[in-house]
């Protein structure tokens, strides 16, 4: 498999700010790639090395086997979504999308011709006489999307494109863009903060904490078989477990996770189990969320909507799935 | 607290009114806010519509009067005769001198604002702001007329440039450029140089602080996305910033092109003896007594700026406002 970027030990401080520290990375190409983690993490930083604001205080990146560093950004095959999409306010929908065709000196015609397909691969045909104020973030979100793709990039970089869109219309764009991603075969680098967003999306997803990667893996890597603490509990909220605890049912004193959803809860008071108190409710439609104290150690079950719960207060026996117990490679 | 407390809480729902006039005016001002808009607007309005406009009116219909050539009487019955003196080959000599110079100064403050502008927008944080108005704003405090003296014996022959130049052994440049016809001079400071020089130096900070402004409000990430599109700086530069700043400098060109069209001070300490319409319209008024020829004048800069703004907005300067 071709690699369509490649971090070598890259570095990149801002002063005594290590935004991104030591990282290594492989994005295959026709692959999309998520980079998750909290604001902070330097996953933005990542991207912009990638595009080119950014140059390595050490550490080589390359691009389709080609050196990135000292590249600027308007000799890299790269282009960006942005986040507030950074449309051009002077100008029509049309030029905006045609924008990248008009610097490479391709002629009026062809590029017009052009950024109208690309308006109607992301459903605005039509739209081109447009200024950019007059449209809905949504459809300033998918000018932005036709406006990079116009230009055939090697890889999108996507930074939080769907950030500011409400929840319906995000799910939409969710769907579209993988959709998108599969028919055009692009490689697709997706920062967000959306766990569910990456899980949802990608092929495969970095999670970044303090400018390192903790975990790379597919979606069902990351969730199901988290490597450390900070992966379990940033991805789906899992309960993080503590080496004495999970020695008791493992036999190993590591830190362990276990998803909400493994969790049964059942109002008996005696019998196998973990003996616990019910200390809160959180309905969430399909599901309800459930608190618990087991003994001073706070855990959080998810169980069906409509399921016979026991008042808040009482005392609960907690079952779970030997096998769903997982162990993490952190240290104890 | 518990529920219980909150419920036997003594402070009512509604507050009462605080009382007494300006009490009443407080609510009378929150419902009626256009009330208060038109409180405030009418001194300056009253201002601007009577005092400002109308005694540029007064003046203004003055052009259309004549003067009597032999009492020296200004006669107060409508006559274009005064625009068929304003448009004799002289006159028009002082006008087209007069819009020239306006327009290169202009042209000058853009070329040397915008590099200042744009590293006080994009780069300068904290202190380097502080410094940059500072910078920017300091000679304004010290007097015009200081400053344009000052600026005459920079210039003049025996002046610390001439100086300068003779020890970096460049003197024979200021004497080539001081041998040319209509710029040059026998020195600097009687040359339209050096009017152009002062000119350009007193009126810079009206153009770098719209400048300044105009690409404050460009959002950084405009920039990158234009070199991410695969535009180099050049290209950026005339596809995005500079259509971005176009208000700010058109906004900076008013002042500095209409300041240039009016000035009658720096012409004549600084420069040839050739008039200005600045000049012209200060000798009119005073030693020749003929106002309604000064009046006349002071038409052509409004009538110029009439047209500037209207062609500035056909070529969509204040499109990206």
């Amino acid at each position: 498999m071709t690699s369509a970027v490649s971090f070598k030990q890259v570095s990149r401080h801002f002063g005594s700010v290590r935004a991104v520290d030591a990282v290594d990375l492989e994005i295959a190409a026709g692959e999309f790639f998520a980079m998750l983690g909290p604001s902070g993490s330097g996953k933005t930083t990542c991207l912009r090395l990638i595009a080119g604001f950014e140059q390595p205080t050490a550490g080589s990146i390359s691009i389709f086997g080609e050196r990135a560093e000292g590249v600027p950004p308007y000799r890299r095959n790269v282009n960006t979504v942005f986040q507030d999409y950074a449309l051009f306010p002077h100008l029509n929908v049309l030029d905006n999308v045609a924008y990248g065709l008009m610097v490479k000196g391709v002629g009026k015609t062809e590029r017009l011709k052009a950024a109208e397909e690309a308006l109607s691969l992301v459903r605005l045909p039509g739209y081109g006489t447009r200024r950019p104020g007059q449209l809905s973030g949504g459809q300033r979100q998918r000018v932005a999307l036709a406006r990079a793709l116009v230009n055939q990039p090697k890889v999108l970089l996507l930074d939080e494109p769907l950030g500011a869109l409400d929840l319906k219309l995000r799910e939409n764009m969710q769907e579209e863009l993988k959709s998108l991603q599969k028919v055009l075969g692009i490689t697709f680098v997706f920062v967000t903060h959306d766990q569910g967003e990456a899980l949802s999306m990608a092929d495969r997803v970095a999670v970044f904490n303090d400018g390192k990667i903790m975990q790379v893996g597919t979606p069902e890597d990351i969730y199901q078989r988290p490597n450390t603490r900070f992966v379990a509990d940033f991805v789906g909220s899992s309960n993080v477990l503590p080496p004495d605890f999970v020695q008791r049912y493992s036999g190993q004193h590591r830190w362990g996770s276990l998803r909400p959803e493994s969790i049964r809860v059942s109002s008996a008071t005696s019998g196998d189990g973990v003996a616990a108190r019910l200390v809160g409710t959180n309905y969430l439609g399909a599901t309800t969320r459930l608190a618990l104290d087991a003994d001073g150690l706070r855990l959080h079950a998810v169980v069906p909507a409509g399921t016979s719960l026991p008042a808040e207060g009482e005392a609960v026996m907690l079952t779970f799935n030997r096998d769903s117990l997982h162990l993490m490679d952190e240290p104890a | 607290m518990t529920i219980a407390a909150v419920q036997s809480n003594p402070t009512p729902a509604i507050l009462p009114g605080s009382g007494g006039m300006r009490g009443a005016l407080s609510d009378l001002f929150w419902r009626r806010p256009k009330f208060l808009l038109t409180l405030m607007l009418a001194p300056s309005l009253l201002w601007l519509g009577i005092v400002y406009i109308g005694s540029l009116f007064a003046l203004l219909a003055q052009s259309f009067f004549s003067i009597d050539e032999f009492s020296g009487l200004i006669n107060r019955e409508f006559t274009l005769k005064t625009y068929g003196d304003l448009f004799q080959a002289a006159n028009l000599d002082i006008i087209l001198r007069t819009v020239t110079m306006a327009a290169l100064v202009t042209l000058a403050s853009a070329v040397i604002a915008f590099p200042i502008a744009y590293y006080a927008a994009r780069y300068a944080r904290g202190r380097w702001k502080a410094l940059f108005y500072l910078g920017v704003m300091l000679p304004l405090w010290s007097s015009y007329l200081v400053k344009i003296y000052a600026w005459k014996l920079i210039l003049a022959k025996e002046g610390i440039l001439t100086w300068l130049l003779a020890k970096l052994n460049l003197l024979w440049l200021l004497d080539a450029w001081l041998s040319l016809p209509v710029v040059g001079g026998n020195s600097l400071s009687v040359s339209f140089t050096g009017t152009f020089i002062v000119f350009v130096y007193v009126w810079l900070p009206f153009m770098i602080l719209p400048v300044q402004a105009a690409l404050e409000r460009v959002p950084g990430n405009l920039v990158e996305a234009s070199s991410d599109l695969g535009a180099s700086p050049g290209q950026t530069f005339r596809n995005v910033l500079f259509p971005l700043a176009l208000p700010g400098i058109v906004a900076g060109s008013i002042f500095t092109f209409s300041l240039t069209l009016g000035d009658y001070i720096i012409p004549q300490i600084i420069g040839t003896s050739r008039l200005f319409i600045g000049q012209a319209v200060y000798s009119q008024q005073g030693t020749a007594g003929n106002i309604p020829l000064a009046a006349a004048f002071t038409v052509v800069p409004i009538v110029i700026m009439g047209f500037y703004l209207w062609g500035a907005k056909r070529m969509g300067a204040f499109d990206a406002l």
